[in-house]
């Protein structure tokens, strides 16, 4: 599934323009991306969290060199799935 | 961000209704769900993928109490972040 999918699903559940669909997808990303750049914690109840999570510098190796080389410290996303989240990937429900 | 502040911000961004705006997040967050509980991926470029993992089961322990206890074999949702999402949370907004 890609992005045009979650599209077509706003379109035919809301029944906006697909235009206005399009927008409002890329505009939810937009936010989530804005709020984790910023360092707010992005948390939508029946899904998970999204929140950045600080990495200490570490010595790491090049795979096919076998090379050691510092990976610097950096920030990475975290996203934590919802228990009715992982709960419907286990074909359970709540 | 909550959802709610979510759908206040993405309401006046498309001009609907609050209402209207957190229906639409949940559809967007549905369709994901959706996606994985029936074992199929998402990827929305920019932004990142998301996949379902599968986990072996394996012998645990209660940390309370030190007993072991039998973990079952399960599936979990994952999201691999995208390039652009990575860079700008490690770099910040581009100026």
């Amino acid at each position: 599934m890609t992005k045009i999918d979650i599209i077509n699903r706003v379109a035919e559940q809301t029944g906006l323009a697909r235009q206005d669909s399009d927008t409002a997808v890329e505009t939810i990303i937009a936010l989530v991306k804005g709020a984790l750049a910023n360092d707010d914690p992005v948390i939508l109840r029946r899904f998970g969290s999204f929140q950045t999570r600080a990495k200490n510098p570490r010595i790491g190796r090049n795979p096919k060199t076998g090379e050691e080389a510092e990976i610097s410290a950096r920030k990475v996303v975290r996203f934590k799935a919802g228990k009715h989240f992982k709960q419907a990937v286990n074909n359970k429900s709540d | 961000m909550t959802k709610s502040e979510m759908a206040e911000k993405l309401g006046e961004k498309i001009n609907v209704k609050k209402q209207q705006a957190e229906d639409i997040i949940n559809i967007f967050t549905g369709s994901i769900i959706e996606a994985l509980a029936r074992g199929d991926k998402v990827e929305i470029r920019g932004f990142g993928s998301f996949r379902v993992r599968h986990r072996a089961e394996k012998e645990g322990r209660n940390p309370k109490t030190g007993e072991k206890v039998h973990v079952p074999a399960k599936k979990v949702p994952f999201f691999k972040t995208g390039k652009d999402f990575r860079e700008i949370v490690d770099k910040g907004l581009p100026k």
